[in-house]
Order: structure tokens, then sequence, then C-alpha cells
């Protein structure tokens, strides 16, 4: 019997199951422990080539053991099974095999391996398109990992704040001391450790002067926060850091409902004690199961009583194997060799034959285990007999998060590895990743074809040959040619072997030929996690009208905007959208409506230099207003393009106020308040956004005037005109503006009290026949009025000619936008200018492109579709090349995605009184 | 993330704050087409210190200048700006 074991001594209690078959775990387990003491060294097969693949290691980096953790939406694919503690009813699942684990299809009649070297999918997708059609059902079932859950996650992912002066990353030796010392020194500490226990090397080497558990537990009585199962995934700017907190193993039921928690952490220092990961050695066949590196060996043996094999080979360029030699000997294994890279090294472990200048060339294996190790001594070949080979190729300082603070690496030759530099954040490196032990460079020994460096991507020694012959000299293009390094282990075994080679092909040292970038996360992140709570239809937050609730006994169909949620219509005994809309719109044309029009963007400008930054904001002529006057403007962007409309009222000598666009209204309350307070701060005026402030109510149709007249008790203001009023005992303004193209009041009211005037209006209004409307009636009035919308017409490339708003401009200039709009490509005559568009025949397709016959470019689109409110007949707005010029044209409206056409007439936008008389008394 | 001081509230998380631009791109209303242009499409974009507008929106909503180097992310300087810190 060879390959992976462990007594049991009765400890193994957790049942859980991998591939369907149930066995059981000691606590404290990782998946990989206990698979190793089940005898399983088989875990997975491989990204591209279907290899057989076990477990390499005993921490985050492990590229191979990948398993799918989980059922249902709760699986976690991707999953290191050395990163995974066993709980009660695990269900682990092998990944990328068909039909099972040890049979699988892929690999037996080897059918990737040739095909799909370095390179293959540029070569492939720069060539004849017909192989890649040949090769692609193919390589989409054959090649990839696990595969994401098609169900909602039911967990829920918490996200805290910490701070805290020191935070220390990895609690080995060094973390525990510095965190201890800080703690003792009176500093709030935050001590952070990805696995599941305290000690990092300590679990598998432990120092008897060193009790992880007792230094955490002063830690904490000295007020400082433990947290273990938390991996510092990001470093971010100004020692802001994100960490990964496991609440759960990945696929468990959580306890207290929260799978996972990621802290945003500000630190005043950031210690890091992130110790190293041992290098992997390249030889043929080095992705076997039964292939482990040498430290992880020791971890399995201390640390969970497993025994990876019983007859081991070690090979080693380094003195810290040895131990490993003799930890194997100590616990019954038979070592058959240590093979020593070097000339010479330590005095050899008792029973174990040492052979210098000695490197592994080749493994054969069996199915959970290897069966021989070949290797060439001096000048020789010399085979033996092992199940297990346990390899050490170096030491590589974990300096992901210091690169990510912007820190430098230095080179050592000695170690042959990079070892953290000087960071631009306050931030420190301390422990073992400063201080690899020495390990020089080792050719390797065996075929280059089989030698995997990569093993996540399946990148071998050929294929970074085969980039450097095809002439990818940078490590950058090496990187992106072979997939080298991208997987999800991010390259965290296989980076250091790759650039000895790359280094070597060039003839330079290792830090001539550069080193890829570190970015966060430094191990794989859930979705979940960082969505949180935003997860739970809680990304956007909602904003409430003051009226909603009055709304909500209507019943009406709600229409989301921006982070409104406004009526878009209140049907009645079973209409539909349509069918209420038009009601409605109806009903202002021929009687009176109201809706809400409270989410209106709305400033009070007032003091001495109120006209002056209103000049400045706005692109029409606001100084000349009168008090209780109001009217129609709009505002640019400095390139000269319209931003928003609103309109503008005297309210009393220095006091204006100015509405905008419900979508417009964050967007212009930042701009005129960067106008105010960077721009012209030496102006005497306030501004202030009473967007929230007041309600809106607008009260259009023939008969509104009446109606507001009853309700106030005196005579409305003329149509542009302001007057403050008492309505139902409350206090408004009245806004004569018309938008529906009706006699129309825009009736504002401080919010608390809108209650009470909305439902004065409704009681009145319904008296005369008339009725609420929503957006949609809105959308039907406007647009058979001709009035231009933001976001619709005005869609940020319009200026106001484009518009046919240009006649309205102040003719003094001085306003923001007005050197912008004097660039020549601005009065192109062939512009986009609005038009209005009746139809010929059917209904307009809204978005449909305008040709003048088929299989032309398009010359324009429509923006807005509607039919003529109270005649019937589809009308439309559209923004067509040089439009201004072209009334009574016959144009093509076509939308090919939606296969609709209609023949139009182009014509004035003003489709619905255009001389503006209904508004006037 | 950036840790910003505003000079009202003191050090704040970058969340609270949005960026506006950098001081060389301010338009002048009253400056002429070609001015206007370099100012909004041709910007120093230095490899080092750079002047940039901030505001504390989501705090107390004052304007900033922050002096901030382009390759670190130091803020060397903050300074408050608007009607209240006018001399």
């Amino acid at each position: 019997m060879s390959g992976p074991t462990r007594i049991p001594t009765g400890e193994e209690t957790i049942p859980f199951t991998f591939d369907g078959t149930t066995y059981k775990a000691r606590p404290g387990d990782t998946l990989a422990a206990a698979l190793l003491a089940n005898g399983i060294g088989l875990v997975g097969r491989s990204f591209k080539y279907h290899r057989p693949r076990g477990i390499m290691t005993a921490g985050i980096e492990e590229p191979n053991a990948l398993v799918t953790v989980g059922t249902g939406g709760r699986a976690e694919p991707n999953t290191r099974a050395t990163d995974l503690f066993v709980y009660p009813g695990m269900v682990a699942t092998s990944q990328n095999r068909w039909p099972s684990l040890s049979f699988d299809v892929a690999s037996i009649f080897g059918l990737a391996a040739p095909a799909l070297g370095a390179g293959f999918y540029y070569k492939t997708l720069f060539g004849p398109a017909k192989h890649w059609m040949r090769y692609e059902g193919f390589i989409r079932r054959a090649a990839g990992l696990g595969n994401a859950p098609t169900e909602p996650d039911p967990d829920n992912f918490s996200q805290r704040a910490g701070f805290c002066d020191v935070l220390v990353v990895g609690s080995g030796p060094a973390g525990l001391k510095a965190a201890l010392e800080a703690a003792e020194a009176g500093q709030r500490v935050m001590l952070v450790e990805q696995d599941a226990a305290p000690g990092g090397s300590l679990l598998r080497d432990p120092d008897p002067a060193i009790d992880p558990a007792a230094i955490i537990a002063r830690i904490k009585a000295l007020g400082g926060e433990v947290l273990l199962r938390t991996t510092a995934s990001g470093y971010w700017d100004h020692n802001f850091l994100t960490l990964t907190q496991r609440l759960a193993e990945p696929g468990e039921v959580p306890a207290h409902g929260f799978a996972q928690r990621l802290w945003h952490v500000r630190a005043g220092r950031v210690l890091l004690a992130t110790g190293l990961i041992e290098r992997p050695v390249p030889f043929a066949n080095n992705d076997h199961p039964g292939v482990m590196l040498s430290q992880a060996v020791r971890s399995y043996v201390r640390r969970w009583g497993v025994l990876p094999g019983k007859r081991v080979v070690i090979a080693t360029n380094n003195d810290d194997a040895y131990l490993t030699a003799q930890t194997l000997v100590e616990a019954g294994a038979e070592v058959v060799a240590l093979l020593d890279a070097r000339a010479s090294g330590p005095a050899a472990p008792a029973g174990v034959t040492v052979y210098h200048d000695a490197r592994p060339s080749s493994v054969a294996g069996r199915k959970h285990a290897l069966r021989k190790v070949t290797a060439v001594i001096g000048g020789g070949e010399q085979s033996f007999d092992a199940d297990l080979i346990a390899v050490s190729g170096g030491f590589v300082p974990v300096s992901h998060l210091h690169m990510q603070a912007g820190g430098k690496l230095n080179w050592s030759e000695e170690a042959q590895a990079f070892v953290p530099g000087e960071t631009p954040q306050v931030c420190e490196t301390i422990g073992a990743a400063l201080s690899p032990p020495p390990a020089p460079a080792v050719a390797p020994a065996g075929k280059a074809k089989k030698s995997f460096v990569d093993f996540q991507n399946d990148v071998s020694l050929a294929d970074i040959d085969l980039a450097w012959q095809e002439g990818y000299r940078s490590v950058e293009h090496l990187k992106r040619y072979t997939t080298l390094g991208m997987a999800t282990d991010q390259g965290k075994t296989s980076n250091m072997v790759a650039l000895s080679r790359l280094a070597e092909k060039q003839g330079v040292s290792v830090p001539q030929a550069g080193l890829t970038t570190f970015r966060p996360p430094f191990t794989p992140v859930t979705m979940g996690l960082l969505a949180g709570a935003g997860a739970r239809n809680a990304g956007a937050h909602v904003r409430r009208i003051p009226l909603h609730a009055l709304h909500e006994a209507h019943d009406p169909i709600w229409q989301p905007l921006g982070y409104w949620f406004r009526p878009r219509a209140y049907p009645v005994g079973g209409e539909s959208l349509q069918q209420a809309a038009l009601r409605e719109a109806r009903t202002v044309r021929t009687v009176a409506g109201l809706s809400d029009v409270s989410t209106l963007g709305k400033f009070e400008v007032s003091g001495p230099d109120a006209a002056a930054l209103l000049e400045l904001v706005c692109a029409t002529n606001v100084g000349k207003l009168a008090i209780g006057r109001g009217r129609y403007t709009f505002m640019l962007r400095e390139d000269g393009f319209v931003n928003d409309d609103g309109t503008v009222w005297r309210l009393a000598e220095n006091r204006y106020l100015l509405t905008s666009s419900t979508g417009g209204a964050d967007r212009m309350a930042h701009f005129i308040s960067y106008v105010r307070n960077s721009l012209r701060p030496d102006l005497k005026c306030s501004v202030v956004n009473v967007q929230e402030h007041y309600a809106g109510i607008a009260l259009a149709g023939p008969k509104a005037r009446g109606i507001l007249a009853s309700l106030t008790g005196a005579e409305p203001p003329r149509h542009m005109g302001y007057a403050p009023g008492v309505l139902a005992g409350v206090p408004v303004h009245v806004l004569a503006a018309s938008y529906s193209g009706e006699r129309a009041f825009e009736i504002h009211v401080e919010a608390t009290h809108a209650d009470t005037v909305w439902h004065a209006i409704e009681t009145a209004t319904r008296a005369e026949g008339g009725a609420p409307y929503g957006l949609e009636a809105m959308e039907l009035l406007r647009i058979e009025k001709g009035h231009v919308v933001v976001g619709g017409e005005v869609d940020g490339r319009s200026t106001p000619h484009d518009l046919g708003l240009g006649g309205m401009l102040n003719k003094a200039g001085g306003f923001i936008g007005a050197a912008g709009l004097t660039r020549p490509a601005l009065s192109d005559p062939n512009r986009n200018n609005l038009v209005g568009l009746v139809s010929l025949d059917g209904p307009i397709p809204e978005g449909g492109m305008l040709i003048q016959r088929a299989g032309q470019s398009p010359q324009g689109h429509v923006t807005a579709a509607a039919r003529r409110i109270l005649e019937g007949g589809p009308i439309a707005l559209a923004l067509l090349q040089g439009g201004h010029r072209r009334h009574g044209e016959e144009l093509i409206v076509t939308s090919p995605t939606r296969g609709e056409k209609a023949r139009v007439r182009v014509t004035s936008p003003h489709f619905y009184d255009p001389a503006g008389e209904r508004y006037r008394d | 993330m950036y840790q910003i001081t505003c000079p009202h509230c003191g050090p704040r998380a970058q969340t609270e704050f949005t960026y506006e631009r950098t001081t060389d791109s301010v338009v002048d209303p009253s400056g002429d087409t070609q001015t206007a242009m370099q100012a909004l499409y041709t910007r120093a974009n230095p490899m080092g210190l750079d002047d940039e507008i901030w505001r504390h929106t989501y705090g107390c909503r004052a304007w900033m200048v922050l002096t901030r180097h382009r390759v670190t992310h130091v803020i060397e300087a903050v300074k408050a700006i608007g009607p209240e810190a006018l001399p």
C-alpha cells in the first residue's frame, strides 16, 4: 500500500463527501488534509490538458487542488482544497472532468495537448475563421475550471469599517511579536490571519518559546482586535486596506446569516508579516499527484498528522528541506533519497542518503501517488521507487500587499528572490519575507514540454520557450501570450520560475527581465462580498416624493426616474397604460388635470448679485426680468452644449427661483455650487437648493384658471407670472408656466403641507370633470406641443440652435458656454436639428433611424413618438441633419431591431397651438 | 481610497468627496474661445504635484483645492475656497 495515509485516532468525527462518497475528517482539517488522510491524491483535472492533478501545497497558493464546494446557489467553484476547513456535511466536487475524475475522456484521448500550446487563441483567431469554428465547440467543452452556480446566492454579506493605529497582516512569529508590542504600548491593534488558526509557520515548525494562543489572548485582553480566517486582500491609497473575513466556510450554511464580511480599514501604520511561499521545481510530469512542496509535506505531517507518502524523495536547492527529511523519518516514512542540487549541504539526517549535484528530471505515477522518481545525479541518471516527491526550489517573499501599496522590490541574488524594499506609504514588511534563505539558481533537468510552471493555466517551460522563440521579449507580453500567472492563483507559485526561464533565455539577470505588477485581490474574492447589502435591492437609494402615500392610494403605475419614483399613469377600470395615458392627456386638453412635479430641481438665489450669478448660469436673459415674472431658460456646459433647462422667476427685488429638470437636478446643484463657490466667490448672493423643501403640483387645462381662482380666492397670475397665494389655508407659490401647452400653473408648497393642497386641488378638479395625470400623459402633451426634454432631445450633443432655441440666447454673452458656442463646428448648417414628423402611413417607431431611401446611411433619429391627442394620427420628434431647412421633405423611419417602418413628412416640431394662444388669457 | 483632510471637518474618506477639476482647467466665462478651449482640452497633467478642486459633497459641501501628487497620491496641502475663504 502506497500513497497518502493517516493512522486513525478516533478523532475522525466530521463526515463530508467528495464526488459523492462519504469520508471522515478530524476537527481542524483542511479539505486537502482530509482527502490525503483518506488516501485520495487525485483531486482534479487541469484547465486545458485535463492532466490529473493533486495537492501541491498546504496553503492559499495552491494551484492544483481546486474543487466546487456546496450545492445550489451556495456552491463556490474553484475553491482551494488547502484553504477550506471541513465542516459536517460539506459537499465537495471535483472539476473539469467527464464522465468522472478517474476516467476522463479528454485526457485519455490526449486530445488537447498538441493543439493548445502557447498563443493558441491568437494564432487561431488570426487564421481563417473556419479553423476557429472547427475548434470552438471542442474548446468550450474541454477547457475550463468550475462552473458558476445558476441559482441566486442565498447568503448575506456584511460590510464593516475599521480603524486602528497598527494593522498587522500575518500571525506568524514576526506578526505575533509586533502585534503584542504595539498592544502593550497602548496602541489600537488589528491582527489579521487568513488561516483558521494563528501561528503561521509555527503551525508547521512549532517553537516551544512561542505560544500563539497565549499571545492572541494577551492582545485581545489589551483591547486588540484579532481576525482569523480573514485575508488582507487589497492595499489601497493612504493606508486603506480591504479585509475579507470568512464567517462561514465556503458552501456552509452561515450560523448567523452572514457568510462573509468585507472590512474597510484605515490604519495608522501597517506591518506586513506575510512570510514566504515555497517555489516549485520544474521537471517532467511535475504536476502529477504525489509532487508536493517540501514545507507542505511538513505541514501535513506535523499539523494534521497526515503522511502524504511512505517512500519519499526530496529535491531541494536549500537547507530547509533537510528539516522535511528529518520530519518524515520521525513520522515513520522512508526517505529514499535527498537530492540536493548544490555541491554541498548540511549534514544528512539520520537514515537519509543525500545526493549532491542532483536534480529530479521526471516522475511517473499511478492514480493517487507516484511510482518512480528519476534524477540526474552528477552526469548520470538514477531512478528511485517512491510514492511522493517533496520539492523546494527556494522561497518567494509574499510581497503582494507591499507592491499594492506602491512599494519597490530589491533583488536578492543569494535567495534568487525579490525582497520588499521602500514604500511610499506608512508600511513596513517584517519577518521572514525580508530574509528568504539562500537558494541558488538551478537549471531544470527534465523535458521542457512536460515541465509545468503555471499549473493552473497549464503553462510549461516549453510554452515560455515558444513565446520567446516567437519574439515575445517583455514579461508583460510573455504573460499575455502564454496566460502565465493569469489564473485564479495569480501565479503565486509560478511567477518566479517563469521569470527565471525568461531571464535565462534573454541572457540577463532576473531583475533585468522584469516583473509583472501585483494587483488586488490577493486571493479570489466572491462577488457577493463586494456587493454586500447592495445585492439585496439596496444598491441604489430610493427617494420618495412628499405625496408618495397619496398617489399610492390611487394605485398608479410607478415610473422609476433617477432615484425617484413618480406615477406614470393612474389607470381606472382595467385600462392599459396607453389607454390611461391617452384619457388623462385628453382630460388636460379638454378640462383640467393635476400632476406631481415635486422632483423638479429648485434653487432659491438671493442677494444683490443674484441676477449676476443667474446670468452666468443661464444662457438666456435674466437681468431684465420684472418682479413677479418668469421665463423659460436653459443652461449650457462650458463646451456650448445644452446641459439642462427650466424656468427662472423673480420673486422679489433680489430673490429668484430657478427650476431645472428632474434628471438634471443633482448635476445642476453641483454645477451651480461650483460656479458660486469656485468661480465667483466674490458675488454677494446665496444659493439654496430647495428641491425637497417644496412639493410641486401642476394644474393644467382650459379650466385650470377657474379652478385655481376658486381655491385661492384670487385672480391667478397670467402666463409666465408669479404670485404668492394661500390655498386650503396653506401658503403657496403660484407659477404660471405651461409644459402641456394649456393654461397651466405650478403650485409649490412646503413639502409637509403638500397633502392638504393636493387634496383640495384634486377635489376641485374632479368636480369640474378633471383627473390626475401621470408622466406618460405629460409625455404625450409635451411631444404634441414640441417641448424638448433633457435626456431626450437634449442629449448632450445638442446646441440651443439645434433645438430651435437660438433666438433666446442672451445677446450680451457672458454666460457659461458662450465661448464654446462660437466654435465653427457648432454652427454647421448640417448639424442635427429638432424637427417634427407626421406619419403618412402607420405608427412611427421610437428610436428609429431617418433615411431617404432604403440602403442609405441614417440622417437622424426619432427621439420621441406619440400621437395627436384629440385628432389621432402618429407624430414624432426627431433630430435630423440640417432639419431646420428640410420641413416638407418626405423620409422613411426604419427600426431594423423592431422590424418596423413608416413614411413620414418633416414638419415644425410644434404640432399643437404653435402661436401659444391657449395659455394666454 | 484617499483620506482627505477637509479644512472644516478634518480627515474624512474620499467617498464623501467629489472631484471637480484641476485648477488649470477652470474656464473663465469672460475669456475668448481659444482660452476656454485650451482650459477644457489641453491640461498640464504633470507627473508630480497638481492642484485639484474638490468638494466635500457628502459632508459639509464646502469646496477646497488639494495639492496632490499624481504618482504617490500624497496630498501635500488642502486649502478652503469659496466666499467664506476670501481674504
